[in-house]
């Protein structure tokens, strides 16, 4: 009676080894049960919000009416963007203020203090902790508050000037400067980007400066024939990363002018101008239509970052990318 | 001996960098009066008057604001860790159908803004009842169960790569399946990975503003951050002093695992980056 319990074993596929399509469904199967809440929230928090997003960026819809009673309105949430809604120019010129000024001044001083840092010397990896402690911090709406204060008509940066028998202004309530401490605010928190310059610099290789040494190069152009070129593909992700991230401020420009774009919506960045006309205005259909026009927008920057980076990146191992 | 100019440098743009950090500190001992005529960096006396004031100043007192804060950034933690890593193994180490193509998404959504998705989702988190309903968190933290933060992914997946594939190669052979060569071989090496995801997450969550603004609407739900923008309404000159001393707390949780991780948040940050 022994035999017919045995028999079934040498042909169970279930064996520990099963052959190799049997080993490839499993893998099969496994790969979308690994990925199933991944997939599950492309579906349902990713690209079904698009395209409902899309949908409203035609409708006049506000959250007042139920989804169904949102009239098709066709293109005009987007001709009133582009050709009636002044404020809405005012924001993208705000934008476009803030990060072709934050992103370069950002960048060249994470370069400049981590060519500073670039030694060995004691105590180094305490200055790298405590500039990169900013960039934690930074974009918290605690230190946006503290960054305001200090800025204000009676702030710390007022009595530094003081000092030197300056009268300072009301930075933060003048429409001229406000943007210009959120700028700073910005540029503070260049350590982030500093680290990744660092480790770049440490992939630098010796032998092309004692090489540039041998045949007498200042300091001066060895940064720019060596060091530059070297970090180029280091400065390009830095400069993707700071100019995406850069478009998106908000918290910052929120607490400035507690949450309006003011003074004189000097602060009305994009995100901020697009907040208040979805969740202040309630009108959900032009704010969508601002996102997609954002989201293309960025799209393009980063398409045209990529583009131009094949002619100023330069990867040694030219490989290509 | 030479003039060392690279330290002088260095002390000298640490000063400006470190000046706001200690200036907070100082102001938010400093008394109304003091807060007006003396903007230097120490009190002429210690006023520690402002933490209980600032922290009882609103209807709900700051313990619970920092307590919500506290829920939503360890949920999100554990949202984070758990799908992002169950993602990645999917992508790092498995062969399916279609891979290629949710890879190629995934990646798509890394540099997709929030804001273009924050709409639909509030009306879809209002529809359900979950905007201001007894589920205040569920809009913060579905998402976060479900692997969106793609950066995470992204950084693990770049983590298992280097974990040696004769590994899973061994356990196939052993007759391991996917799931056991998943509990057994990647989980505990990937240690690394998820410390960093976690610490990164609970910091950014404790940070983040625009979500908590937008979905959270009674003032016993509020987090921390959206709290302190309570602050600025009130605007009274008798409220800096409070507002300061609350805007301290709420960066003393990030201050401590900058202190604790350091080296590891720096270099983290760093790898997860470079390695493309």
């Amino acid at each position: 009676m022994t035999a017919p319990t045995l028999t079934p074993a040498p042909v169970a596929p279930a064996a520990p080894q099963p052959g190799r399509r049997v080993r490839r469904r499993q893998e099969n199967l496994a790969g979308y049960v690994f990925l199933s809440p991944w997939l599950l929230g492309l579906l349902g928090i990713t690209a079904i919000p698009m395209l409902i997003s899309l949908y409203l960026s035609f409708t006049d819809y506000s959250p007042l009416i139920p989804l169904t009673e949102a009239n098709w309105i066709g293109l005009e949430n987007y001709r009133r963007m582009f050709t009636a809604d002044q404020s809405y120019w005012h924001a993208v010129q705000v934008t476009i203020t803030f990060a072709l000024v934050a992103v370069p001044l950002k960048l060249a001083s994470a370069l400049a203090v981590a060519l500073l840092l670039n030694r060995t010397m004691r105590g180094i990896s305490v200055f790298r902790g405590l500039f990169y402690l900013p960039s934690l911090l930074g974009g918290s709406v605690a230190l946006a508050i503290v960054w305001v204060s200090m800025f204000n008509r009676d702030g710390a940066f007022n009595s530094f000037l003081a000092i030197f028998g300056i009268e300072g202004l009301p930075w933060v309530n003048d429409p001229d400067w406000a943007l210009s401490t959120l700028i700073l605010l910005a540029v503070w928190q260049f350590g982030a980007p500093m680290v990744i310059f660092l480790a770049g610099l440490k992939q630098v290789p010796v032998e092309l400066y004692e090489a540039a040494s041998v045949d007498g190069a200042s300091p001066w152009r060895k940064f720019v024939h060596i060091t530059l070129p070297m970090l180029s593909p280091v400065i390009f992700f830095n400069l993707v990363l700071e100019t995406i991230n850069g478009f998106q401020g908000f918290t910052s420009a929120f607490v400035l002018s507690n949450g309006t774009g003011g003074p004189v919506d000097s602060t009305l960045m994009y995100s901020l101008n697009l907040y208040i006309a979805g969740f202040v205005d309630l009108n959900m259909g032009y704010a969508s239509a601002m996102a997609w026009v954002f989201l293309l927008v960025i799209g393009a920057i980063t398409v045209l970052l990529f583009n131009t980076g094949r002619f100023w990146v330069h990867y040694s191992d030219n490989e290509e990318r | 001996m030479r003039f060392p100019f690279r330290l002088v440098a260095l002390l000298l743009i640490l000063a400006v960098v470190l000046y706001p950090l200690v200036w907070m500190v100082g102001t938010s001992f400093k008394s109304p009066q003091e807060i007006v005529n003396n903007i230097g960096l120490i009190p002429r006396e210690f006023t520690p008057g402002n933490f209980a004031d600032g922290w009882t100043k609103f209807d709900i007192n700051f313990g619970r604001f920092f307590l919500n804060s506290a829920l939503v950034s360890l949920l999100t933690v554990a949202g984070n860790t758990i799908s992002c890593l169950l993602a990645a193994y999917a992508f790092g180490r498995l062969r399916f159908r279609l891979r290629g193509i949710w890879f190629g998404l995934m990646i798509g959504t890394l540099l997709l803004p929030g804001h273009v998705l924050i709409i639909p989702q509030y009306i879809l988190f209002r529809s359900l009842g979950w905007v201001g309903g007894d589920w205040p968190y569920l809009p913060l933290l579905l998402p976060q169960f479900l692997a969106t933060e793609a950066f995470f992914v992204f950084l693990m997946v770049q983590f298992m790569r280097g974990i040696p594939r004769e590994l899973d190669e061994a356990a196939v052979i052993d007759g391991a399946s996917s799931y056991s060569i998943f509990r057994h071989v990647i989980l505990p090496l990937s240690r690394p990975a998820l410390v960093t995801t976690a610490i990164f997450s609970f910091i950014w969550t404790w940070n983040d503003f625009f979500r908590q603004l937008v979905f959270l609407s009674d003032l016993k739900d509020y987090t921390a951050p959206v709290a302190l923008t309570l602050f600025i309404d009130s605007g009274s000159e008798n409220a800096v002093g409070p507002m300061f001393a609350m805007s301290l707390l709420s960066l003393v949780p990030v201050f401590l695992f900058f202190v604790a991780f350091q080296r590891l948040l720096v270099e983290g940050i760093n790898t997860s980056g470079l390695k493309g």
